[in-house]
This record gives C-alpha cells, sequence and structure tokens, in this order.
C-alpha cells in the first residue's frame, strides 16, 4: 500500500517482527501508514509441542522488507527519521557475540518444551510470581533459556565465558541493526524483558536470585532499556537511522491505542486475544490470574498494565471454517449468524487445551451445549462469536476486580474487528462502548510512536492522542435483563466444560 | 433465429464435458471429445481458468471445473468484501478527511445496503451505519449502484423528497444517471441529508461486474466548489481505493 507524500518529508520506520511473517511500515507525523512490505518466515515444528523459527532468516526478512517499504514509499534512509521494534514476544535465541551465528533455532513462544522445568519450578512459584510477577508456565522465556543452556552443546560454557549471548527477537534484531559482531548494541526493552521470569518486576533490572535459580549466567543478558530511547545507530541497514525504540507487540497495541492513562484498555484480536488494561505506576496483583506487566517505560517512570489473555478466539472461527466446514471464509460467519436473531439457546465453550484466565481449569474441554433439533448452522455461527465476547467478559471482570479502577470503554484493533456483528456483541456483553481506530496498525504504531518520541518527531504521548482517530464505535444495546440472563446461561455452560479430560492411564 | 456464438458454444461444451468426466482430463481428450484443434480448445480453456471457472491440476497440468462456478448462483458475500476493503477503506477516510460508505443493492433491489461504514476522522459525534438500507435516488452510493449495477437494483416508481435538492422526477433522475455513466461517478449535492454530500465509483470485479459502490461522505463544502463542481481530489483516491478493492475482491472466487 503507498500513497504519495512529499519527498522532504521525514517518516518513523516500525519493524513489526511478527510469529508469522516479518513486516516493515512507514508512519507520518500524523500516524498515517504510507508503505508497508512484508517478508513471511518458516516455522520449524520438529516434533509434537516444539515450534522454532531460524533467527537468521528473520533478519534476512528484515534486511529485504525495509528497504522494499521505502521503495514502495519513493523515500530515501535519509528520510527515516528513527527506527523502532515490535516484535513476538517471549521467542528466545541465542547466538555467538563474535560470529553472530545463532547456537540453535530461535524457541517460540507457543513451544512447550520447558513443561518438565516449569513442573519443576512449582515449588518456588511464590519466588517467581512476588519478583517477576509471572508465575511459572512454558510460556515465558526464562525456563527456555534454561533449555537452550542444558541442551545445545557449547552454549552454557559459552555464556559463561561471556561468548553466547541471549535475547528475544528484539534483543537479536536491535543487535544486528546496530553492527553485530562490530560493535552491536546489546539490549532488551523492560517489556520483552518482563516476559522472561527474570526479572525483577519492581527495580526493572534482571534479578540476582531468579538467574540463579534459573541457572542462568548474568555475563550473557542483555541490558535493559527503556522502550523509548536512542539505543544505538543502524549500520549496513538504513546507515545513520538511530533504532530509537522497541516494545513487546502487545504493549506496542497499548501505546498505538494511545491508552496512556490508568483505566484505559485495548483489547487485539486475533488467533487468540489480549486485553491490556493500563494500571499506572500500580503493579496489580491478580487473583484471578491475570498477568501484571510493564506497558511501557518512557523516560524512567514505568507504566504498569494487566495483562489477560484469550487462548481461542480467532482460531474458534477457523475451526468452524476448516474442521466442521460450515462457512468457506471467516469473514462469511458474519453472514450465517446474521441469518437468525439469536443463539437459539445454543452456547460454545472453546476449552480446547483447557480454560485459561480467570478459570485456570485445565482439564476443561470445548463443549457444545442447548442442542436440539431447533439449532442449526446459523445459531452455532452466533455461538461461537458470542463465545469471543464472553470470554472478554471474563477476562475484563477479573480485571476490574484485580485492579480497582474499572474499565469505561474498550478500543479493540486486529484481525476480528471487521465482523461488525462480534464487535456489537462485544459491546452488548460487555455494557460498554467498544471502538476501533482508523487503521487497524496498532502494533506497528506502537514501535513507530516509541522510536519517534525518542528522537522528538513527536514531543510527548499527549500529542499522539490526536492521532488516533475513531473509525467505528458500537454501543451497547442490549436488554440488562437479557444480558443477565445469557450470562447465566454462558456461565452454566462454562461448567458444563470442565473436569472432562482425565490423565492417560 | 440469430447466429450463435462459436466460441461461447464451445466453452460450454467444455463446462459439460469436464462436469460430467468425474475425472481431471487432459488438454488431448477435450480437444478429441470436441473435435477442435488443440491451439482453439487451449485458448477456451486459458479464458475459462482466468475467469475461475476451470481450473487446473498443479502437477499434470489436466483441467477440472473451478471454484467459481459454485458462486454463479450466489451473489458476492457481503462480509467479505468488508473484510477485504477494510485495510482501503480506512486509507481512504485518513486521505479524504471523509467518511466512507461500502453499498451493495439490498436484499429486494430497492435500496442500497451499506455493508461497511467509516467514521470521518474529524472527531465529530456520528453513529455506525453498517447494515442501514438507504435510498437508490438519493445517496451517492444508491445513484452509483443505479447507473452501473442496474440489473440488481430497481428505482423506485415514485422518487421520496428528503431535501429540497432530491431528484423526484423520473427524467431528472435518468439523465442524472446517464450523467454518472458517462463520467464515472456519482455525486449527491444533498440529495439526503441537508448539507451533508457524496461522491461514489463503482468497484468492479474482472469482467466488469459492478458488486458494490464506494463512497465519501462529507459536508457538501468539502466535497464541492461553490460551482456546484465535484472537487478533483476525492474522486483521485476514490477511484486508486476501489481499484484496490476489486483486485482484492478477485481473489475471492
Amino acid at each position: 500500500m503507498t500513497a504519495s507524500i512529499p519527498v522532504s518529508e521525514r517518516v518513523v520506520a516500525a519493524i513489526d517482527q511478527g510469529t508469522t511473517s516479518t513486516r516493515c511500515l512507514l508512519f507520518t507525523r500524523s500516524g498515517r501508514m504510507v508503505a508497508v512490505a512484508q517478508r513471511e518466515h518458516r516455522q520449524f515444528f520438529p516434533s509434537p509441542g516444539r515450534a522454532e523459527h531460524d533467527a537468521d532468516e528473520i533478519w534476512r526478512a528484515v534486511t529485504r522488507v525495509v528497504p522494499a517499504a521505502l521503495r514502495r514509499a519513493g523515500l530515501g534512509p535519509e528520510n527515516v527519521a528513527a527506527l523502532g521494534i515490535a516484535n513476538q514476544r517471549e521467542t528466545t535465541v541465542i547466538w555467538n557475540r563474535h560470529t553472530g551465528i545463532p547456537l540453535a533455532r530461535a524457541i517460540t513462544w507457543q513451544d512447550t518444551r520447558t513443561d518438565a522445568i516449569v513442573a519443576d519450578l512449582a515449588g518456588d512459584a511464590g519466588l517467581y510470581s512476588r519478583v517477576s510477577g509471572l508465575g511459572p508456565a512454558t510460556y515465558f522465556a526464562g525456563p527456555r533459556l534454561q533449555w537452550l543452556l542444558d541442551h545445545v552443546p557449547g552454549a552454557r560454557a559459552g555464556a559463561e565465558r561471556g561468548d553466547v549471548l541471549f535475547g528475544t527477537m528484539e534483543s537479536w534484531l536491535i543487535w544486528k541493526l546496530t553492527g553485530g559482531p562490530d560493535g552491536g548494541v546489546h539490549v532488551s526493552d523492560v517489556t520483552n524483558a518482563s516476559r522472561t521470569m527474570l526479572m525483577d518486576l519492581r527495580t526493572l533490572e534482571w534479578s540476582p536470585r531468579l538467574c540463579a535459580a534459573l541457572r542462568v549466567p548474568e555475563a550473557m543478558l542483555p541490558r535493559i532499556v527503556p522502550n523509548a530511547q536512542v539505543y544505538g545507530t543502524c549500520t549496513g541497514l538504513l546507515p545513520g537511522v538511530p533504532v530509537a525504540g522497541a516494545l513487546g507487540d502487545q504493549q506496542a497495541a497499548l501505546v498505538g491505542q494511545t491508552c496512556f492513562a490508568p483505566g484505559e484498555a485495548k483489547c487485539t484480536y486475533g488467533t487468540g486475544a489480549f486485553l491490556l488494561k493500563n494500571t499506572g505506576s500500580r503493579i496489580a496483583g491478580s487473583e484471578h490470574g491475570l498477568i501484571p506487566t510493564v506497558g511501557y517505560l518512557f523516560g524512567d517512570r514505568p507504566v504498569y498494565a494487566l495483562e489477560g489473555s484469550i487462548a481461542v478466539t480467532g482460531s474458534l472461527v477457523r475451526w468452524f471454517r476448516d474442521a466442521l466446514g460450515m462457512i468457506s471464509t471467516a469473514a462469511r460467519i458474519e453472514t450465517l449468524a446474521m441469518s437468525v436473531p439469536d443463539n437459539g439457546g445454543c452456547y460454545v465453550v472453546p476449552a480446547f487445551s483447557g480454560l485459561y484466565a480467570p478459570h485456570w481449569y485445565p482439564d476443561a474441554r470445548g463443549v457444545i451445549v442447548g442442542l436440539t433439533s431447533y439449532i442449526h448452522r446459523g445459531h452455532l455461527a452466533r455461538a461461537v462469536l458470542e463465545a469471543t465476547a464472553w470470554q472478554t467478559r471474563e477476562v475484563l471482570d477479573a480485571m476490574n476486580a484485580d485492579s480497582g479502577l474499572p474499565v469505561t470503554g474498550l478500543r479493540v484493533d486486529g484481525g476480528m474487528t471487521a465482523n461488525h456483528l462480534l464487535m456489537q456483541c462485544v459491546a452488548d456483553v460487555l455494557d460498554l462502548t467498544v471502538e476501533r481506530p482508523l487503521g487497524s496498525e496498532a502494533v506497528s504504531l506502537g514501535a513507530a510512536y516509541a522510536a519517534g518520541l525518542a528522537v522528538g518527531y513527536w514531543p510527548d504521548p499527549e500529542v499522539l492522542r490526536r492521532n488516533w482517530h475513531r473509525a467505528a464505535a458500537w454501543e451497547p444495546a442490549m436488554d440488562p435483563k437479557r444480558r443477565a440472563r445469557e450470562h447465566d446461561n454462558w456461565r452454566r455452560a462454562v461448567e458444563r466444560s470442565t473436569g472432562w479430560a482425565r490423565a492417560e492411564p | 433465429m440469430a447466429r450463435q456464438i462459436q466460441s461461447v458454444e464451445r466453452a460450454a461444451a467444455l463446462l459439460r464435458l469436464l462436469g460430467g468426466a468425474g475425472r481431471p482430463l487432459a488438454l488431448a481428450e477435450l480437444a478429441a471429445a470436441l473435435d477442435l484443434p488443440r491451439p482453439t480448445a487451449h485458448g477456451i480453456l486459458r479464458t475459462l481458468r482466468e475467469e475461475g471457472l476451470v481450473a487446473q491440476e498443479p502437477t499434470g497440468g489436466r483441467y477440472l471445473l473451478g471454484d467459481a462456478l459454485d458462486q454463479l448462483g450466489t451473489p458476492w458475500d457481503r462480509h467479505d468484501l468488508r473484510a477485504r476493503a477494510m485495510n482501503w477503506a480506512d486509507a481512504l477516510a485518513a486521505g479524504t478527511g471523509c467518511a466512507v460508505y461500502l453499498g451493495v443493492p439490498a436484499d429486494d433491489g430497492r435500496g442500497v445496503d451499506l455493508v461497511h461504514h467509516v467514521f470521518r476522522p474529524d472527531g465529530s459525534p456520528q453513529r455506525l451505519r453498517t447494515n442501514t438500507v438507504q435510498p437508490l435516488h438519493a445517496t451517492a452510493w444508491g445513484a452509483c449502484l443505479l447507473a452501473f449495477a442496474p440489473a440488481s437494483v430497481r428505482a423506485p416508481e415514485r422518487l421520496e423528497r428528503y431535501t429540497r435538492r432530491t431528484v423526484t422526477d423520473p427524467g431528472d433522475l435518468a439523465r442524472e444517471l446517464t450523467a454518472t455513466r458517462r463520467r464515472g461517478w456519482a455525486a449527491d449535492p444533498g440529495w439526503w441529508e441537508p448539507g451533508a454530500g457524496g461522491l461514489a465509483v463503482p468497484v468492479r470485479s474482472g469482467g466488469g461486474l459492478t458488486v458494490a459502490a464506494l463512497g465519501v461522505g462529507a459536508p457538501v463544502e468539502q466535497l464541492f466548489s461553490g460551482d456546484g463542481r465535484a472537487r478533483p481530489d476525492p474522486l483521485v483516491e476514490l477511484a486508486a481505493a476501489a481499484a484496490e478493492i476489486a483486485a482484492g475482491v478477485e481473489g475471492l472466487a
């Protein structure tokens, strides 16, 4: 996508390093995207539960998409005021600092090979959650790093000698961009670092206790840096351009959606959904398994966030399409759902691998309840969409219970916001206004904002609010009695999903 | 009896053959069955393939019926259309400062049904108009469908008046539609809501079929100059966005 802009205009470049592809997007001062280039990379699934990426391949993708985006906009490196990065979180890579070669494939956030390590940590769960805010889970980077150190030949000895470096994807890319073996800057931004189980959520430094507990040599760890700061200067690619911002993708979306005040919240609807609420200077403890995390750090005062994730949202629609063959494209679920006025009494609970926040029932499995001879495909389509809305409601209710300050409106982004029936349903069950901003690139925009703030391209976060334009708003229109009845039905459906899975004999 | 068009007859025969075979067929088999020279059969098959009516095996290159045949009896899915249009509609709203509407013929053909709506990015209070039906003769997107998709919509016998500018005389409307077809875009200089104007262009799939009308809406003076002429900039952006959406719709076999 391109739009003509004057050649004298400066832009901010964002690299969005995602799970399936790497993109470069260029933004103007008004937050308008003027070009995008994208390149996919391979997914390696060497055995069940393992998911890997080739970090070198991802770097090569960066070297392709950045020039391609500039070409499309008719701009050169001299037009780029700064470069920011948003990345898939928790994906873990180790590499040799002298050669720049990764010692193994990067282990991605979907990989569950660390389940045995994590089970062993259960006894110290209190320590991890007290210091890092995170209870041990295969989701986070620290146990993955331990696995690499214990299984990759030469990794531990190299790390102890200071020859082997650790990073999440933003660390790896910043190091490569700023020269690699020739003076590359080895840093990790505070939002990515907050997802390792190694960082102290209060001091924003690596915790010596947690590093010792996970047997991670501190010599291999990057320096933790704020989200908006000139980390270094690009060498080969975009020579002279400051690398000035980095954020994990969900925190980047929080910034891109300009949720800068406590209580402001965003939800990104994709394969799964991620709801983040700004909790200001307060670290919200969670009774319900939501995750306290760093929202962003501009300057020296961190803004914290509470994060709740929903495992199955867009992937439920994909299952409805591919496994059940009910629809030929994901968008047509709306057409099918609109063929009926309501769910006909039918509810789908997509507990495909247990129920996560706020229930945490690992033995739950998916159910469809309320089937009668009256139910047809249209009702199922409605129930599939409503499952995403009710799961959002559960996470939001838990968030409001945990962090006091109630959410008063929800800003949404991601592919599922194309579904207006779903967005109306979310507004109806939350009893809140749901708003979509113009331009669906909240993640990349957040990375650009961080980088632009660091170099003074934008003077302060408040200015960025003026770039946020409402593209659509869905107002709650459900009768309160009906909402209460439907909520009760949903809760009863959830109860019926629990206790199903049993350990294999 | 009028003379039959030979290539259309041959295309129909090829489709019947492929449909009846129950297995993919090679070019040689198809040409032989219809007693056609191979280059002739190949030319027809290539055209059918480009229209999605015929598909070709990735290996071996034998022919079979294409996915687009399933679609013949059903109109474009409006939500596919919205999903494909969303990014371009956002860019159009950002570029023009106008609200963006994507309209398709209503089920009964008696109105324009809005499948997508992007707010005007000026912070003013606005209400989402997705799934509302508006009059054909009094909106730019409606007039665009009347002009470019006449088989899918029907103008009402009595043209209701909404503002003092609404075209209510059938002869005037016919002249307006002729002008719309000639210049390639429809204009509403305040027919529907006083002071609110619209411009719209057709979104055409391959072969020229109009599947939707893409429009921008804004205060009349933002879209039209003092002498009533449409300003060129929004029209340029509209045409570019419609072309991009049409390219995306092409992939929707």
